[in-house]
């Protein structure tokens, strides 16, 4: 068994050209440090089964950055290498093929991005490049898939170059500059109405209000498509299913089992919020009113992700994030994190420095709500008016903003400007977005579901031993006094820890006013991350930074709760 | 004249003289194909001393503005 190691630059498909080879799926984006871990996966070559591995993009092997170790390490155990270039990027991406090749491993060259260098006027001859370099070179569009099976087919023919010395930086040039000469011609093309486009959505005078256009597009897009799924599609599902479930409540009759399984009965009916049953809220949370905002968030991501914008936002908001200790590619774990906290906190670590990493992840478990509390939000604070849910948000906002500034000043560390390529606006590729959004989903519902149906059991339990009468009276003092709220949101709280949808719908039988419901779900979202996050965070940041976080957090949810009280409700 | 690629009007190309910094700097500016000779772009800059967003070899990329102003370019007017 060979280890086949995929190197290349950064954004030029190699995580795109390894699903192909493997089958496997793994989450690839038009924008660079997508893969900041390595990714493993098997091919069979005739009868030999080989290790494959999707290393972290890299400039050179000599690394300047976490990700690029990563690189470096995997380029020493490999056997083979498979060398992914950008074919309308050929000059500087040969740098690393170079050094590649002065190692003396067997090398074979994919030249991805095919397609792309017919309308961008490149033309390269492979023959000639194949000869330059005396390895295989094949084009390939992986994203279409084109060019797959020759380079599979030709692996075989994987070889180190014989007569490429170990050279300097500037010799390495001096011989990329000759290839380059030989082997490919660019014709001058007339600026294209994308080129303009890409242009004046980076210029800070039309790239402005073009993102705020793009935003608000895209927020009114995500909330179409879930309120469209929710009316046409999973609403009819559950008025099918209630009758069902009313048949297992009267067969169950009153006693434990029934209040864990269906919950409580409201004016004789199942309310699916309120119950508090496994086959009742345990389901219709997570189905009903979680997941199709999660499917429209995805989606929507998706196309956002690979159409190239993202990195165009970074530009754009890079000034205010800087001046919060991170720069513009904060824009990208912050993204994330809108979706699930965890993936953004993940992402955190394309950042540079432990300042900008724990910068990044405290702002996103602290002021970033992820969608599933979104969507409860929407679905409960909705019915009340639309202003009362854009308070929340311009709430989290400034929290976001002033925490950064707090955090920027006092952390230690340094926080270096941005240095991101802007790749070139794709279509996105239907098939890819629905792969990416499905990958995603499957992912929610795998971690949803436990924690959602172990939130439901947690709390019955603790309703039935009185632990929550005995906690509420104990947190009365913050919750009642402090922030203005009803004891019994203690356990909502509590709860958030679990699941923070299921948290915002045990705030709904409270009785509380419109402006209460705010204080709540917002503090919801600051007080503390869900457990996942919380993990995902000890994990990333260590025990130290943790505590301090968590404190921070603390800090956070004890002012904007009393600030919120006070401007409110007025007392 | 010599100027650094952050006084250069939106919009306009130079080539660069040279890369003032350390070597971390120069590999990190190398990495992204920005290199003595080569002719460069000023595609645009943002205000409050935000990111400046240049184009080399056709490839548009964004650098923060102290990083720019160590890349001094020759501009022929």
């Amino acid at each position: 068994m060979k280890k086949i190691v995929l190197m290349g630059n950064p954004n030029v498909g190699k995580s795109v050209v390894f699903s192909r080879l493997t089958g496997a799926n793994v989450i690839a984006s038009n924008y660079p440090g997508t893969t900041v871990d390595f990714s493993k996966g098997r091919m069979c070559l005739g009868k030999e089964r080989h290790e494959i591995i999707d290393a972290p993009g890299t400039y050179s092997l000599e690394p300047s950055n976490k990700a690029e170790e990563v690189a470096l390490e995997m380029f020493r155990q490999a056997d083979l290498i498979i060398n992914v270039v950008d074919a309308t990027n050929l000059e500087r991406n040969l740098y690393l093929t170079l050094q590649i090749l002065e190692r003396k491993k067997p090398v074979i060259l994919a030249l991805n991005m095919w397609d792309e260098t017919r309308h961008t006027g490149i033309t390269i001859d492979v023959k000639k490049l194949e000869y330059k370099i005396q390895i295989p070179v094949v084009p390939t569009v992986a994203l279409s898939g084109e060019g797959i099976h020759d380079l599979i087919r030709r692996i075989d023919e994987a070889r180190s170059a014989e007569t490429i010395e170990p050279m300097n930086e500037n010799e390495r040039w001096i011989k990329i500059g000759e290839i380059i000469r030989n082997v490919q011609q660019v014709t001058h093309r007339h600026h294209t109405l994308w080129d303009w486009i890409s242009e004046a959505s980076i210029r800070p005078l039309t790239g402005l209000p073009l993102a705020l256009i793009v935003i608000f597009a895209a927020l009114w897009l995500v909330s179409f498509i879930g309120e469209t799924l929710i009316t046409y599609v999973f609403d009819p599902l559950f008025s099918l299913y209630t009758p069902i479930a009313m048949s297992i409540s009267t067969w169950l009759g009153p006693g434990f089992l029934h209040d864990l399984l269906i919950g409580k009965l409201i004016d004789g009916q199942i309310d699916y919020i309120q119950s508090m049953g496994l086959l009742t809220t345990g389901i219709f949370v997570p189905f009903a009113m979680v997941l199709p905002y999660i499917i429209a968030f995805y989606s929507v991501l998706a196309v956002f992700e690979d159409s190239g914008y993202l990195p165009r936002l970074a530009t754009l908001t890079d000034t205010l994030f800087h001046r919060i200790g991170m720069h513009g590619f904060g824009i990208i774990p912050v993204f994330l994190g809108l979706g699930c906290n965890v993936p953004g906190v993940l992402a955190a670590r394309s950042l540079e420095t432990k300042k900008q990493r724990f910068i990044a992840a405290t702002l996103i478990a602290i002021s970033v709500p992820c969608m599933a509390k979104n969507a409860m939000v929407f679905g409960i604070l909705g019915p009340y008016g639309f202003n009362y849910i854009v308070l929340v948000f311009a709430t989290l906002f400034i929290v976001f903003v002033s925490s950064g500034l707090i955090l920027n000043r006092f952390i230690q560390g340094d926080s270096p400007e941005i240095c991101l390529e802007i790749p070139p606006y794709r279509k996105p590729d239907t098939l890819t977005v629905l792969k990416k959004t499905w990958m995603r989903i499957r992912w929610f519902l795998q971690e949803a579901i436990p924690f959602l149906f172990l939130g439901v059991l947690l709390i019955n339990v603790l309703y039935a031993i009185g632990f929550v009468e005995w906690l509420g009276s104990i947190f009365a003092p913050v919750i009642q006094g402090w922030f203005g709220l009803p004891k019994e949101a203690t356990t909502a709280l509590l709860i958030g820890f679990l699941r923070k949808d299921l948290a915002v719908g045990m705030l709904l039988p409270l009785g509380m006013s419109p402006l209460q419901l705010v204080i709540a779900t917002t503090l919801l979202t600051i007080y503390f991350p869900c457990v996942g996050t919380f993990a995902v965070m000890f994990k990333e940041l260590g025990i130290r930074d943790m505590i301090k976080a968590t404190a921070f957090m603390a800090g956070t949810a004890l002012v904007v709760g009393g600030g919120m009280r006070l401007i409110l409700l007025g007392i | 004249m010599e100027k650094p690629i952050t006084s250069l009007e939106t919009g306009k190309t130079a080539v660069i003289l040279r890369l003032e910094g350390g070597f971390l700097f120069r590999k990190k500016m190398g990495d992204l194909g920005i290199r003595e000779r080569k002719t460069i772009r000023l595609v645009a800059i943002h205000p409050f001393h935000g990111p400046v967003v240049v184009e080399v070899d056709g490839r548009e990329m964004t650098l923060g503005r102290r990083m720019a102003q160590h890349i001094i370019t020759w501009d022929p007017e």
